[in-house]
């Protein structure tokens, strides 16, 4: 098929309900510069923007895998503080100045996530327990062991030379925008284009059919917690780096931020179904609304509240569009 | 009283789902106080007559009389209104309530504004008592067996007081004990003026309690018969006598030493009892039987979906393992399970995605799908079943049942199957679909591909098979060749009238 045919069957075949995150997108995008004006539109106020929604972002990527398989995953905050904590302990092993110890510690926080991840993925998918219950199980053991270890207090970094990564870009770009952007390139093809991914949606649509197809069911339901988790540990590696510190009592949140850029990025909460680029989109468009809301000077005590309608609105017009 | 009065009357009722007429112009008059047997193939219009007659569904067309006055009943619970109750086939028990709880369930008894929970227990344990059941009324319904909850469900029906009472096919879940006991409480009741409607597949109830009995065929009357001028026989002629209205295609005889399937000696507790057959290479082997009778759970337990107590199978003279399906399709056997909705096609994937669910290893180039191959083969599949879809990629939810069953089919031909079991393969779709599904089967028998057909449609078995193995409650109750394959046998061995266990 040429690219022009291609073109026009798309235009042919188009729906608005596979597109209403873009048309979304657009007013979202024309208002903000009408409130914002002339801040909003500075390089520097998107770049931060993207900034701001590359930590629940990334872990968002993970979460629509999870949705799609069926699931849900409330513990991914504590799991980040958590991440977080226990490896700047491990970077604390090593000397002030260890390049090693920085490149160990980049290696080990993200096993560390996959692990906590894998732990949540087979209670689930082994002992079939709902995804609900055992996030919020680990949900409140994963920040409970950190407070504990911490005292409650900031866990400090001993190396100056972390706090670097966090705060580097490339081209003008953020570093953990590029991450955010690379991240989000590998689950979608994972998701799109291996038998992993086709095998997930079908186990989130319909787990009878996917034993009767002979899908491996137990496995594919633990993966998208083991990404989950990795991606955790990737997006607590940059948060700790950033500020080169962490606080037990950071990241709450983060599990309501991930879900919502899911739900508006047009994942079926009932799973089955969904799209990364979705999710990367929706991502983008809370830290938008986040923006316009400080830019145009609303309290930032109503900014939770604009988000939770944003939600409720997306699922609203997911639930109309799937009834006719 | 007029000698004529009917406690109801159904007249000229049709019942149309979606353009399928499923009853047609049915008529039935039940006088009060006289159990009304209700008997017909599945698929006759048994279940659909009387879920009219309690207003979960409305009728096409045709009106009710109840003591000769017109009524409309519009929903179940105006239907409980006028004193017509039913004991469901399937159980609508909430299984963390108590037994009492349920028995009383949205007909609660009060005191002021509350509950009058001391009363309803009483009343509850005098109907267990008058049941002959020794269940506590506290205890919760998940702790029940399935017959201790036939009863309850009989229970909950009676604190109604109704006057009509439908049965719809009780005795499935019971002991031929249990049965005893309920026939006597149905003779209780008729005694007190209770009109009862009471559905089953099964001759010798249905002459032991009714006293008289209706047939229904293809969603037709067939007769109104009195029970005591009637044989057993005569009653099965009457449900299955129709003619064939399907041309099949000529059936090939095949080898009885060209074994590529033996099975022996299958169990598993409550379901299947020394289940053993063999399978022909490019024969299409029926098995038939009512619901129920084990058919299914046969087919399941050798795709390994389910866990055998005990059971070997030999595939071309060689014993095999299978305990999962991937077992299953390691060995080149295939099946396509009975639920296509529920098992069977992902709603919302398209038609490559479905088709290549579980030969998806043959798509891959490197760790990723090559989706064009994918699309391709899915094409050839779409010309080879005449699959009609306004495009591939369309999600099969949107798919007419006959089109989806063709997606599903290819998916399992796709993993190239020696021994392909197909589990009521033609259930609700529409009749040309099935007259291509038919020719299917046979050009895969022709090419040599074993098929094992499970149908509850006659006519499917006979105009097919080569072989028949009948079933009934989890047993092989014979199995039929060549001109033996009619009706009348087929249904004689699946009722109980004939064949050895």
């Amino acid at each position: 098929m040429g690219v022009q045919n291609r073109i026009i069957s798309y235009f042919k075949n188009y729906k608005f309900k596979d597109h209403a995150i873009g048309i979304a997108f657009i007013i979202l995008f024309l208002l903000a510069i009408v409130i914002g004006w002339p801040n909003f539109i500075k390089i520097r106020n998107l770049t931060n923007i993207l900034r701001q929604v590359s930590y629940t972002g990334i872990i968002a990527l993970g979460m629509t895998l999870v949705i799609i398989s069926g699931g849900i995953d409330l513990s991914v905050g504590s799991m980040t503080v958590f991440t977080g904590g226990v490896s700047l302990y491990f970077l604390n092993l090593f000397g002030p100045n260890s390049i090693l110890g920085i490149i160990l510690t980049i290696v080990f926080s993200i096993l560390f996530g996959g692990f906590c991840g894998f732990f949540n993925g087979i209670m689930i998918s082994k002992f079939r327990i709902a995804p609900f219950i055992v996030t919020l199980g680990t949900m409140s053991i994963f920040r409970s062991l950190i407070q504990y270890f911490s005292n409650a207090g900031n866990i400090l970094s001993v190396n100056s030379l972390y706090g670097k990564i966090g705060m580097a870009s490339f081209f003008g770009i953020p570093l953990p925008v590029w991450i955010f952007g690379i991240v989000a390139f590998l689950l979608h093809v994972l998701l799109t284009n291996t038998s992993i991914g086709r095998y997930i949606c079908a186990v989130g649509s319909n787990e009878k059919v996917a034993v009767y197809s002979a899908i491996k069911v137990d496995f594919i339901k633990l993966i998208p917690y083991v990404v989950t988790g990795l991606t955790v540990g990737i997006a607590a590696m940059m948060w700790t780096s950033r500020l080169n510190c962490i606080n037990p009592s950071d990241c709450t949140g983060y599990e309501m931020d991930a879900i919502a850029a899911v739900v508006i990025g047009g994942t079926l909460m009932s799973g089955g179904k969904g799209s990364i680029i979705g999710t990367v989109l929706g991502a983008i468009m809370l830290g938008m609304i986040n923006n316009m809301l400080v830019l145009g000077g609303i309290s930032p005590f109503l900014q939770p509240a604009v988000k939770g309608f944003v939600i409720i609105i997306a699922v609203l017009l997911q639930y109309n569009n799937d009834k006719k | 009283m007029n000698k004529s009065q009917f406690a109801i009357e159904v007249k000229n009722i049709v019942k149309e789902f979606s353009s399928v007429r499923v009853l047609d112009q049915v008529s039935v008059g039940i006088k009060p106080g006289e159990i009304m047997g209700l008997i017909g193939e599945n698929g006759a219009g048994k279940s659909t007559l009387i879920k009219i007659i309690c207003g979960i569904y409305q009728a096409t067309s045709g009106e009710i009389f109840l003591d000769e006055q017109p009524f409309l009943i519009k929903d179940y619970i105006s239907a409980k209104n006028l004193g017509i109750a039913i004991v469901p086939q399937e159980f609508n028990l909430i299984n963390h309530l108590t037994v009492y709880e349920n028995i009383f369930l949205g007909n609660e008894i009060h005191k002021g504004m509350f509950l009058n929970k001391n009363l309803m227990r009483e009343k509850a344990s005098k109907q267990m008592a008058a049941l002959n059941m020794a269940v506590d009324v506290n205890q919760l319904i998940s702790e029940l067996s399935v017959a201790e909850k036939q009863m309850v469900e009989v229970s909950k029906a009676l604190m109604l007081d109704a006057k009509i009472l439908i049965f719809d096919e009780p005795t499935t879940t019971l002991t031929s004990k249990e049965i005893v006991i309920l026939f006597d409480l149905m003779k209780k009741m008729k005694a007190n003026g209770v009109t009862m409607v009471f559905v089953s597949h099964k001759l010798h109830e249905i002459k032991t309690i009714c006293d008289r009995v209706t047939i229904l065929r293809d969603g037709k009357l067939i007769a109104i018969e009195e029970i005591d001028e009637v044989n057993e026989k005569h009653i099965a002629r009457q449900m299955i006598g129709r003619e064939f209205s399907q041309v099949f295609p000529p059936k090939l005889e095949r080898k009885a030493e060209d074994l590529i399937l033996e099975v022996e000696n299958i169990n598993i507790v409550n379901l299947l009892k020394n289940v053993s057959f063999n399978l022909r290479r490019g024969e299409i082997l029926g098995f038939a039987g009512l619901v129920g009778a084990g058919r299914t759970e046969t087919m399941e337990a050798l795709m390994g979906l389910r866990k055998r107590e005990t059971g070997k199978i030999w595939i071309k003279g060689k014993e095999v393992k299978i305990n999962n399906p991937t077992d299953a399709i390691k060995h080149k056997l295939g099946y396509i399970s009975e639920d296509r909705q529920g098992k069977g096609i992902v709603q919302i994937f398209d038609i490559p995605k479905n088709m290549s669910l579980i030969s998806i290893k043959k798509y891959k180039k490197g760790p990723f799908i090559d989706k064009k191959k994918e699309d391709n083969t899915a094409e050839t599949y779409i010309d080879k079943f005449n699959i009609v879809a306004a495009s591939k990629k369309m999600e099969l939810k949107y798919f007419s049942g006959g089109n989806q069953q063709k997606v599903y089919l290819s998916r399992w031909m796709d993993t190239d199957p020696e021994i392909l079991i197909l589990d009521e393969p033609t259930r609700g779709i529409d009749v040309n679909a099935k007259r291509e599904i038919y020719e299917f089967i046979h050009s895969l028998a022709e090419s040599g591909i074993s098929c094992i057909l499970i149908s509850s449609e006659m006519e499917e078995i006979i105009g097919l098979c080569t072989r028949v193995y009948v079933m009934k409650e989890g047993q092989i109750r014979n199995c039929i060749t060549g001109t033996a394959i009619n009706e009348e046998e087929i249904m004689f061995n699946a009722t109980g009238l004939k064949g050895k266990i």
